[in-house]
């Protein structure tokens, strides 16, 4: 056995983030660093699975063919990006179905946005280009965060991203140049998904209690307050492009700061979603468990069937 | 309920012809075959591949990070390995 020291591992742990080398699954990390990544990559997983169910709303309802099978392969990337998070939280030791379970029984969190229920066709368009926008903008910097795996999934997640948020933005444009009724139910749609997508970047920065050290070992790379405003600043422009208003009376360009200033965020309500009283909170529970328990009997009979092939490839051999 | 997990798989994908498969990543599969095709829909979903390789993680031997500096370091000194090392007089041109 080699003497260790761990202050000695944890210098050598610190000097790497510093000089911005990447931690990869067996090398020596804090236990506390192991435990932060779980609990946030699961948390990002558990967020693109629920995500699709909002958008499988509408897969049947979608108003033509093609935005039909564009709907289809956007959930199905979604789907791809669950599993490429969770992938990434068993390289650090978590079991994935006890992961799935901590979903189910509450104990994870995911995000808070896919407890807002998608009433019209005109939501599907929102969720493109607001719900997609912001996560777009949340996982961008963490392509370059310190931990391997979690960079690596976050580069092809952005790669699949960018045509979520343009097919989106492409039928909220649609609509909003249509009858006057699809105007309005364009417009009606981006009144109840504002706020939600900019409670999406979670608390403020002084209520956020994860921030600091998360910034500290390089796991995140700008605060929740920034990315807000980067957000806000981006996607203002382009509601004003296609003529619709953001619901928004304070909303101002502040020139000395070179982005808008806007109301604050009523956090009651987002802590009401968080802590499971939203409108979905229990019908997207409810919609995960029961995909987990109804496939079990697949799961089993594949394994079943596999176990049985290999040992007839033995017998013949 | 049970909980029993299908094994874990590494996915290496051939971009194209000429280069070599590279680490795409993994995926939970009950054979090889479904592992294929579960790594044909999650990671060649947009041309990134016309070959695929799976392997089981657990068939895997990896070095160990500890020995990382015993195993790489010697090479470090062997500078005499890189062209760079060599003095060539000027007007010899591209060697
Ligand atoms: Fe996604
Ligand atoms: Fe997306």
């Amino acid at each position: 056995m080699k003497e260790v020291n761990i202050s000695d591992l944890e210098k050598k742990f610190e000097e790497r983030i510093a000089a911005e080398i990447r931690i990869e699954p067996n090398d020596w990390m804090p236990e506390n660093y192991r435990k932060t990544l779980i609990r946030q990559i699961s948390q990002h997983a558990h967020s693109e699975i629920v995500g699709q169910l909002p958008e499988g709303n509408w897969v049947t309802r979608a108003p033509n063919l093609r935005r039909k099978a564009v709907l289809l392969a956007k959930i199905q990337d979604e789907a791809g990006h669950g599993l490429y998070l969770y992938s990434a939280v068993e390289t650090l030791g978590a079991d994935r179905e006890e992961t799935i379970d901590d979903l189910h029984t509450g104990k994870a969190k995911y995000s808070s946005i896919f407890n807002y229920p998608t009433l019209t066709w005109a939501d599907i368009g929102m969720v493109g280009w607001l719900v997609d926008g912001a996560a777009i903008m949340n996982q961008v910097p963490l392509c370059r965060t310190s931990y391997g795996p979690y960079a690596r999934a976050m580069v092809r997640v952005c790669k699949e991203e960018s045509f979520h948020q343009r097919q989106g933005f492409e039928i909220v444009t649609t609509l909003a140049q249509g009858t006057p009724e699809q105007k309005a139910m364009a417009q009606d749609a981006l009144d109840r998904w504002w706020w939600p997508a900019l409670m999406m970047f979670g608390p403020s920065d002084a209520e956020s209690k994860h921030t600091e050290q998360s910034m500290r070992w390089r796991i995140k790379r700008h605060t929740n307050d920034e990315l807000r405003q980067m957000f806000v600043n981006a996607t203002v422009p382009q509601a004003e492009l296609i003529g619709l208003k953001v619901p928004d009376d304070n909303l101002t360009y502040n020139k000395e700061k070179g982005g808008y200033d806007f109301s604050d965020i009523d956090w009651d309500e987002f802590w009401q979603v968080v802590n499971g009283h939203g409108t979905c909170n229990k019908e997207r529970i409810e919609a995960r468990k029961k995909a987990k328990e109804e496939g079990i009997w697949v799961r089993e009979a594949a394994l079943a069937y596999a176990e049985k092939r290999a040992a007839r490839r033995k017998q013949a051999s | 309920m049970s909980n029993k997990e299908w094994p874990l798989w590494e996915v290496f994908i051939r971009s194209k012809q000429g280069l070599s498969h590279k680490h795409a990543g993994s995926l939970r599969a009950a054979d090889a075959e479904m592992a294929i095709n579960n790594a044909r829909d999650v990671y060649t979903r947009r041309s990134e591949g016309i070959s695929i390789w799976v392997i089981e993680s657990n068939k895997i031997v990896a070095s160990d990070p500890d020995d990382a500096d015993a195993l790489f370091e010697p090479s470090n000194s062997k500078v005499y390995r890189h062209p760079t090392f060599y003095a060539v007089p000027d007007g010899v041109g591209h060697m």
